[in-house]
């Protein structure tokens, strides 16, 4: 680790001045940061650390329904206080272990947006909207790639809003060594259609199925799958699975969802 | 009723509560005054020729103490190979020199280049990327195959080719090939025996330590054998006498193999203290451990079985591979080979063994011995031949293993050992009795009602522990002898410290060593204390290894334990006006046969130290014996063992439903640590069957070098406890040693692979994919699912 100065705001504004320096990062639960700094492959001069601000923490209901997750919330509350979102409470409760889940949170995830994390395919199948110190990015705008997304440099996570599902569910199947995603499928069935969103598969991050959507949209049953396939080129090939593997585990996880969703 | 001490009794772990309380003293734990510490500069490409290291803006850098590269260890030795293996045609085996700092060339991506000794560990770092060096990068040697073909680039330029031997044993070749040619049916298997990385919780730590007013050197280590480093690092690497170099294995977080070895950064640290005048200590991370701790296994084999029309066993024929990497590492030379070779005959009476083994040098990490070593790839061999002969057959797998069985003993292998015991049928009952093989339709039924495939695979295994007799190890190229030796010291009141060779990492030696003197003196367990890991401290000791503990050191220390019951009649006499042939040892008491007349230990002992009334014109004071114990033989446990799995056909993930094993251990001393030693053995067994790969790519850059892509087992990869059964109530007592004891350290992961790639195909056959006759291990979800598809 090179050496850093550590800053510790109570608020945004303090933290969005705090990062206005060169080379300042957010530090959210440091489970991903931290390792990349102990690795030396990120050397920032400063960290603003986010966890001292307590109007981005916590879970609650806004009034058009929406269920409204800061971003500095760790998993852990989420999967204990997201109760009227089961499929979302249920996926936080499976990231990584106790440790990750209660230091780790959906500001830091949603940030780093990587190619096999969780929460990306939440926020694009629920049709979120991620909220930032000065404006809110429709899901379907804020996922540009693997660890790319709409974010500026310097600009704070402070809150996701989820429309809440009729019904949903998150089908992961595990990468064996690292247990992230190594094909994720989240379902979420409103009542103007259904939308689904995939991680872990696709070289360029998480992306929607949209031809899966349809066939939901018309009837929310695993056979509406049947004979639908996504293709493997443009998958993750790796010591874990080549991309028709993945492509395969798409279709079989996608219908596991819809089965298993409430 | 369950004995509640001495042999055979169950209590708990008295090192466990230091390790569980914090209170242990790793190697990390040790700091010596002033000391300074080592980053290592490695190696990121494979192989390469170093053109040009210039450390000249480095060494300005704050914190700096000295800068070290190849040029310093010009003069001093190369880190030795401990076995020197001889080939088919009488030639010794190539030994290319393994520098402690890379010399003109980098062998592997870890192969470390520099070494920056600073005040702190961060300014080291910080330094070493100030270290400038180019690397004409060579094409990498990493299939093995490849590296063997005509051409290929050299790992070691002043060797020929890439081959380090080219070994034969076991039958010749025209008897071999007679019973092939009699076969009525032969079988043949092209199979993989995956690399794996130890990955012991404890990462290795080296300390140097010098002091010039005597100019003797200390190193605190991560060893499994601190008199076998003395040695080697001593002897071959250093020049420094034994009495000039004390070696520290503290408390060690596991070994499992790959901490018996002789590595640079021990010999570079001892080193370096001298030279910089300070203590030098390094600790790896885990990511230096992925490439630079030795690798296990990796072998590639061809098998085949003959067998006659009645289905016996008349001939198995191998053709292996072996991955030695870059450097032969101190051992690695004896796995594929009498670790290997020797184990081919297996459970059976195969008339004819033949083993072909090719060892390869690679731009890999040196490959060496992981628990079980060379017995593991012997057994994965066999047994999987076996369960696909049944399969062309269509016999059952049970059957045609029992058909085969050795039943008769001593029996002497085509290859070379002689099993003195053992009672297959026995462990093969058990076994069936404890899966409830008949009952496997209706589960498998059960299962197939929720979509999934079950199967049922057995296993039997056998392994050489004890390691080992030095006359003949030493016919067979080991550079020592495999002794070991144990002093007894008993104090004045009659309490005992036990000076062992065998280092405890793990194993529980300092509960169970002390169970097998407290019942041969009639005395509380709680008056014993064992010490090891100190050469200092300790007669000798060739370390633990190979199941060898209890079985070699062991029998050291009731060897010793033996000297001191002599001595102590002979007082114990003289006190009771009595012969010493008269007196007799029970419960703590001296007695005089048939007599009511008797003196305890504490009474004799404090005579031995306060001679007052004793017979000084015949024997010493003091109450103190050393043994040094070498075995007649190899001790052979032997077992079967048997899982069931459900595969599920849509993403080929395996899932571990049962597992039983029914081992012979010989006579057991603590059933409760014999339990433990084979359920971690069965769960690294597991690990290698469905998880573990350590894999390179084409130019040798570590594909899974961190957890994030090597897989452990984990917990909730293991059948639960009340499906994991180990029983090891089947017992033919070793003949030859003086406890009756075989060991049980390795069993575990030697018997458990094929298990369960035998249980994963035969759930594939019952879901129709029969044309699945082998997948390599790790058996994958995404390896299943190509198999299935036939992709
Ligand atoms: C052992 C382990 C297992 C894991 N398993 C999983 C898993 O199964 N599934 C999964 O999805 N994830 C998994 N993770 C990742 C985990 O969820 C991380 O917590 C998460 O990816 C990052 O969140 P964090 O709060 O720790 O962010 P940090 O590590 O602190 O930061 C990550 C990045 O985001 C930036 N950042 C942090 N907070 C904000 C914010 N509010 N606004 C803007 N930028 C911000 C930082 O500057 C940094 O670049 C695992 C991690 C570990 C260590």
């Amino acid at each position: 680790m090179y050496s850093f100065d550590i800053q510790r705001p109570t608020s945004v504004a303090d933290a969005v001045a705090a990062l206005g320096t060169d080379e300042a990062l957010p530090l959210g639960g440091g489970q991903t940061l931290i390792p990349t700094l102990k690795q030396r492959l990120s050397a920032p001069s400063v960290l603003v650390s986010l966890t001292g601000i307590a109007d981005i923490k916590g879970v609650c209901t806004a009034d058009d329904g929406a269920l409204c997750i800061g971003g500095g919330t760790t998993h852990a509350t989420v999967a204990r206080e997201a109760s009227s979102y089961p499929g979302l409470a249920a996926l936080a409760g499976n990231i990584g272990d106790p440790a990750v889940r209660n230091r780790g949170t959906i500001g830091g995830s949603v940030a780093n947006n990587d190619p096999s994390a969780c929460y990306p395919a939440a926020v694009l199948a629920s049709g979120a909207t991620v909220v930032t110190n000065n404006r809110s990015i429709a899901a379907d705008d804020y996922f540009q790639g693997m660890f790319a997304t709409a974010l500026d440099e310097g600009e704070i996570v402070t809150e996701v809003r989820f429309p809440v599902p009729e019904k949903s569910c998150y089908m992961k199947f595990e990468q064996p060594a690292s247990r992230f995603a190594l094909v994720g499928v989240f379902v979420a069935k409103y009542a103007d259609g259904v939308r689904v969103a995939v991680t872990g598969a696709s070289e360029d991050g998480v992306f929607r199925w949209t031809e899966a959507e349809e066939a939901l949209s018309a009837n929310f049953a695993p056979e509406a799958v049947d004979g639908l396939s996504v293709s493997g080129d443009g998958m993750i090939s790796d010591l874990h699975g080549s991309g028709a593997y993945r492509a395969h585990l798409v279709g079989v996880m996608t219908k596991r969802a819809v089965a298993a969703a409430s | 009723m369950p004995k509640d001490h001495g042999i055979g009794a169950s209590p708990k772990r008295r090192e466990d509560v230091r390790f569980l309380t914090g209170a242990g003293n790793y190697t990390d734990d040790i700091n010596v005054h002033g000391q300074a510490y080592v980053h290592f500069l490695r190696s990121d490409v494979a192989h390469g020729k170093i053109s040009k290291i210039d450390t000249s803006a480095a060494e300005g850098m704050p914190g700096v103490v000295r800068i070290f590269t190849g040029a310093d260890f010009e003069g001093v030795g190369g880190l030795p190979c401990g076995w020197q293996v001889t080939d088919k045609h009488g030639e010794p085996m190539k030994e290319p020199a393994h520098p402690v700092l890379c010399q003109g060339k980098v062998r592997h991506v870890g192969d470390p280049i520099a070494a920056v000794v600073a005040d702190s560990l961060e300014e080291a770092r910080t330094a070493a990327e100030a270290i400038v060096v180019d690397i004409e990068e060579l094409p990498a040697v990493v299939d093995m195959g490849k590296a063997l073909e005509a051409g290929a680039t050299k790992v070691h330029d002043d060797l020929d080719d890439n081959l380090c031997y080219d070994w034969q044993f076991g039958t010749d070749t025209e008897t071999t090939d007679a019973a092939f040619k009699s076969a009525a049916h032969v079988t043949t298997l092209e199979l993989v025996n995956n690399r794996l990385v130890a990955n012991p919780m404890e990462p290795r730590v080296a300390v140097g330590d010098y002091s010039r007013a005597g100019d003797d050197y200390t190193l605190y280590t991560t060893s499994q054998n601190p008199h076998v480093i003395r040695l080697l690092m001593g002897a071959f690497v250093l020049g420094i006498p034994e009495h000039k170099l004390r070696v520290v294995a503290p408390d060690v977080g596991g070994g499992f193999g790959t901490k018996i070895f002789h590595y640079a950064e021990e010999a570079f640290c001892t080193f370096a203290a001298k030279a910089c005048n300070r203590p030098v200590k390094w600790t790896s991370t885990r990511s230096e451990a992925f490439m630079s701790d030795a690798h296990g296994r990796d072998h590639v084999t061809r098998i085949e079985l003959a067998l006659d029309k009645d289905n016996n066993f008349i001939g198995v024929r191998t053709d292996t591979k072996a991955n030695m990497g870059a450097y032969l590492s101190t051992f690695s030379s004896s796995v594929p080979t009498w670790l290997h070779g020797t184990l081919m005959a297996g459970n059976y009476k195969t008339p004819a063994v033949q083993v072909n083994v090719k060892a390869v040098f690679t731009n890999t990490v040196p490959v060496d011995a992981y628990r079980g070593a060379g017995r593991p790839e012997a057994t994965f061999q066999l047994e999987r031949v076996i369960d696909q002969a049944a399969r062309e057959l269509g016999v059952d797998p049970i059957a045609l293993r029992r058909q085969n069985f050795i039943t008769q003993f001593p029996y002497a292998t085509p290859v070379a050992v002689e099993y003195d015991t053992g009672d297959y049928e026995a462990t093969m009952a058990k076994m069936e009795e404890l899966m409830d093989i008949p009952g496997f339709a209706a589960r498998r039924a059960e299962s197939e009602k929720k979509g999934m495939l079950r199967g049922l695979g057995v296993n039997c295994f056998i392994e050489a522990c004890g390691i080992a007799p030095s006359n003949l190890v030493g016919q067979l190229g080991a550079r020592a002898g495999l002794y070991d030796a144990a002093t007894v010291r008993v104090n004045a009141t009659g309490s005992i410290s036990v000076m062992v060779g065998a280092h405890s990492h793990g194993q529980g030696h300092e509960t169970v060593f002390p169970q097998v003197v407290a019942e041969m003196l009639g005395i509380d367990e709680s008056m014993i204390d064992i010490v090891h890991g100190d050469t200092s401290k300790i007669p000798f000791g060739m370390g633990t290894y190979g199941s060898r503990s209890l079985a070699v050191c062991g029998s050291a220390m009731v060897r010793a334990t033996e000297k001191i019951i002599n001595k102590a009649k002979k007082i114990a006499g003289h006190l009771l006006e009595a012969s010493d042939s008269d007196i007799e040892l029970k419960d703590g008491m001296f007695s005089v046969a048939g007599t009511d007349k008797s003196v305890a230990w504490g009474d004799v002992t404090l005579a031995a130290y306060v001679p007052h009334n004793y017979p000084l014109e015949e024997i010493e004071p003091g109450l103190e014996e050393t043994a040094f114990y070498d075995p007649a033989n190899f001790t052979y446990p032997a077992g079967a063992y048997a899982c069931e799995v459900e595969v599920d056909p849509e993403t080929g993930k395996v899932t571990i439903e049962k597992f039983v094993s029914a081992d012979d251990f010989g006579n057991v001393v603590n059933p409760m640590i014999v339990e433990g030693q084979v359920h971690g053995g069965i769960a690294q067994g597991i690990g290698q069957a469905l998880l573990e790969n350590c894999a390179y790519d084409e130019n040798g850059q570590l594909l899974s070098a961190s957890y994030m892509d090597y897989a452990m087992p984990r917990a909730d990869d293991i059948p639960h406890m009340a499906h994991y059964v180990v029983d090891h109530s089947c017992q033919t007592p070793c003949t030859h040693n003086p406890l009756g004891v075989k060991g049980c350290g390795e069993a575990g992961a030697i018997g458990s692979p094929p298990t369960v790639v035998n249980a994963v195909i035969d759930a594939l056959h019952s879901g129709g994919h029969t044309h699945v006759s082998h997948i390599d291990m790790p058996v994958s979800p995404s390896r299943v699912w190509a198999a299935m598809n036939g992709q």
